[in-house]
């Protein structure tokens, strides 16, 4: 509306073009103003002082040790053996997160763009784990893997999965697979509420056109649905990757990176650090670390889309 | 569809199958949950991990209600989601408003630098958050948790205010400026009325978000008094770790406030998923 308007005003007096411009130019500023403020003086700024640390020492718990150490916190990550673990297990807890969240997601999605009874219902029962908070997400998935509490433990040990009843949390070996259940059961809605809705952007004419000439479900799926959906997926999926892996409520609260670091991830090695062992310096290297990581990340995945979006 | 009434009946069978499975796995921890909070502490260990209880009670939800911090750490919780609720929806109403009604030099840079909020790990900023508020003397203090969690919610609530604003025909505010309202009174005669059901959404949204945050509360947060209810119910769990009634009970607290609020914006789940993109 601005731009035209202007243009559409050539006997205006200078003066008030001036005012017209200034009004334009500085009116959407002023509805700004607020956001922009908060967001720079509680996020941009503490970033850039965050960064900063990673370059220093700064433990609360030696504070006449502080000041700034070059890479020495760097040095010490690359020798840090908990790191190198942190770092695969993102990896895991991202893969198989994502993986599982979306292939499940994508089946809601495909049930719920049909018609059944009592469809309303549904769609509002099975989005509910999105309400739960994600703390008492944790809770209750740590509970149900109890085996005093919980039938999870009985369960699988009845259908052989476990040789006996244990806590699966307490196990080393599959202790990492309780924060994903955890998760999948929490981001399903996610993938199915997107799905959902770029699902329903899709033509209906194509479905009825492929039936006409004697298409069969399976070949309509991988025909219309699937290319259709196809660039949206990508575009998910891989900006969910990088919520997910920085994403430590589940696991903090879950196993708090443990037994014997074995669900720590990078997102909650920087946590625990900060939170238990006061050691701002360390906690900022690693973080500086993940954003390394995600970064890399987010580098490949422009790449990627750039293929997909020329084919 | 017509291509339902030639289905096989066992497909039709298979996907109701597919339906009540997805619907038990959505329900089925949350029932668990609300099972052993109604199960009396002496059949805990006899009843556990029984798919029904052999009895009822209501003394836990009465112990957790009236002899314990809880309802203090509920209190806190409602007052921190709240203020951040109505704070943010405001602040990104007029951010919003701003993205969908004005193009303007640097809003490019603008949107940029919002989407980059939501790409950064979070917990980078924990540590000088820490410092930060420390210095200013606001630890311990609902209202640090209120500026931070307003801050952090303000760019996806903007996203998704954009998207109600721009969900309302311009003609609308610009036939009502060439009768001679002012901007401000076309906002609040023509748009204000238009918009409040996206207002009521972002407001859900962001609740929702604020009551359920957990770390930086942890970090900010560590005296009884000033404790919201995720940090509340951790400190018990780590304190009273058997106590499985009374956790169970204090879990469905929690859930009650997320529900209501989830009950009204689940009209909303789309908009709100997709303008956010990367909020969960």
């Amino acid at each position: 509306m601005s731009a035209t308007q202007e243009e559409r005003a050539p006997g205006m007096p200078r003066a008030r073009l001036a005012r017209a411009w200034l009004r334009y130019a500085v009116e959407p500023y002023l509805y700004l103003s607020p956001a922009l403020l908060l967001i720079c003086f509680v996020m941009l700024i503490p970033l850039a002082i965050g960064i900063s640390y990673a370059f220093q020492s700064i433990n609360l718990l030696r504070p006449f040790d502080a000041g700034f150490i070059g890479l020495e916190n760097f040095e010490a990550l690359a020798g840090d053996g908990r790191f190198w673990t942190a770092l695969t297990n993102t990896f895991w807890w991202t893969f198989g997160s994502v993986t599982l969240q979306f292939l499940l997601g994508l089946g809601l999605a495909l049930l719920l763009s049909t018609r059944f009874h009592g469809k309303r219902l549904v769609q509002a029962l099975v989005f509910l784990p999105w309400a739960v908070p994600t703390f008492l997400t944790a809770l209750t998935w740590s509970w149900l893997f109890n085996p005093v509490i919980g039938p999870l433990p009985h369960w699988a040990a009845a259908v052989g999965l476990l040789s006996e009843p244990y806590n699966i949390l307490a196990n080393p070996d599959t202790a990492l697979w309780g924060p994903v259940l955890a998760n999948v059961w929490y981001g399903v809605p996610f993938f199915a509420i997107t799905l959902l809705a770029a699902l329903q952007s899709i033509p209906s004419e194509l479905y009825e056109a492929a039936e006409i000439d004697g298409a069969s479900p399976w070949q309509c799926f991988t025909k219309i649905t699937l290319p259709f959906l196809g660039p949206m997926i990508a575009i998910t999926v891989m900006l969910r990757a990088i919520w997910i892996a920085n994403f430590a409520d589940l696991i903090f609260v879950m196993t708090g990176g443990g037994p014997a670091n074995s669900t720590q991830i990078l997102a909650t090695y920087v946590f625990t650090t900060a939170f238990r062992k006061l050691d701002f310096g360390y906690a900022s290297a690693i973080a500086v670390a993940l954003l390394g990581v995600l970064m890399v990340y987010a580098v490949i995945l422009l790449v990627v889309r750039e293929k997909l979006v020329r084919v | 569809m017509a291509a339902l009434r030639r289905t096989p009946p066992a497909l039709v069978a298979g996907k109701y199958a597919a339906i009540a499975a997805y619907v038990a796995f959505a329900l089925f921890p949350l029932y668990w949950l609300l099972k052993i909070a109604l199960t009396p502490d002496t059949l805990i260990f006899s009843d556990g991990t029984a798919l029904w209880p052999s009895e009822l009670t209501l003394d836990n939800f009465r112990t957790v209600i009236f002899q314990s911090d809880f309802m203090a750490y509920f209190r806190n919780s409602v007052t921190v989601s709240l203020s951040t609720a109505a704070a943010t929806t405001l602040i990104a109403a007029a951010a919003g408003y701003a993205f969908s009604r004005f193009t303007f030099r640097g809003k490019r840079w603008v949107v940029a630098l919002m989407l980059l909020t939501q790409m950064f790990p979070l917990l980078m900023i924990i540590a000088p958050i820490y410092k930060l508020v420390a210095a200013i003397g606001l630890l311990n203090s609902l209202t640090s948790l209120i500026v931070v969690y307003t801050a952090f919610n303000i760019p996806f609530a903007t996203f998704l205010m954009q998207s109600f604003f721009d969900g309302i025909p311009r003609d609308l505010e610009e036939a009502a400026m060439i009768d001679g309202c002012t901007r401000l009174q076309a906002l609040r005669v023509v748009i204000l009325p238009l918009t409040l059901p996206g207002l009521g959404a972002t407001l859900g949204f962001v609740f929702t978000a604020a009551w359920s945050e957990l770390l930086f509360a942890l970090m900010l947060i560590n005296s009884n008094d000033a404790m919201t209810f995720p940090v509340g119910l951790l400190t018990f769990v780590s304190k009273f770790s058997v106590d499985w009634g009374q956790m169970m009970a204090a879990g469905v607290l929690a859930l009650v406030p997320s529900c209501l609020f989830f009950l009204f914006i689940q009209r909303y789940l789309v908009q709100g998923l997709t303008s956010g993109a990367v909020k969960g």
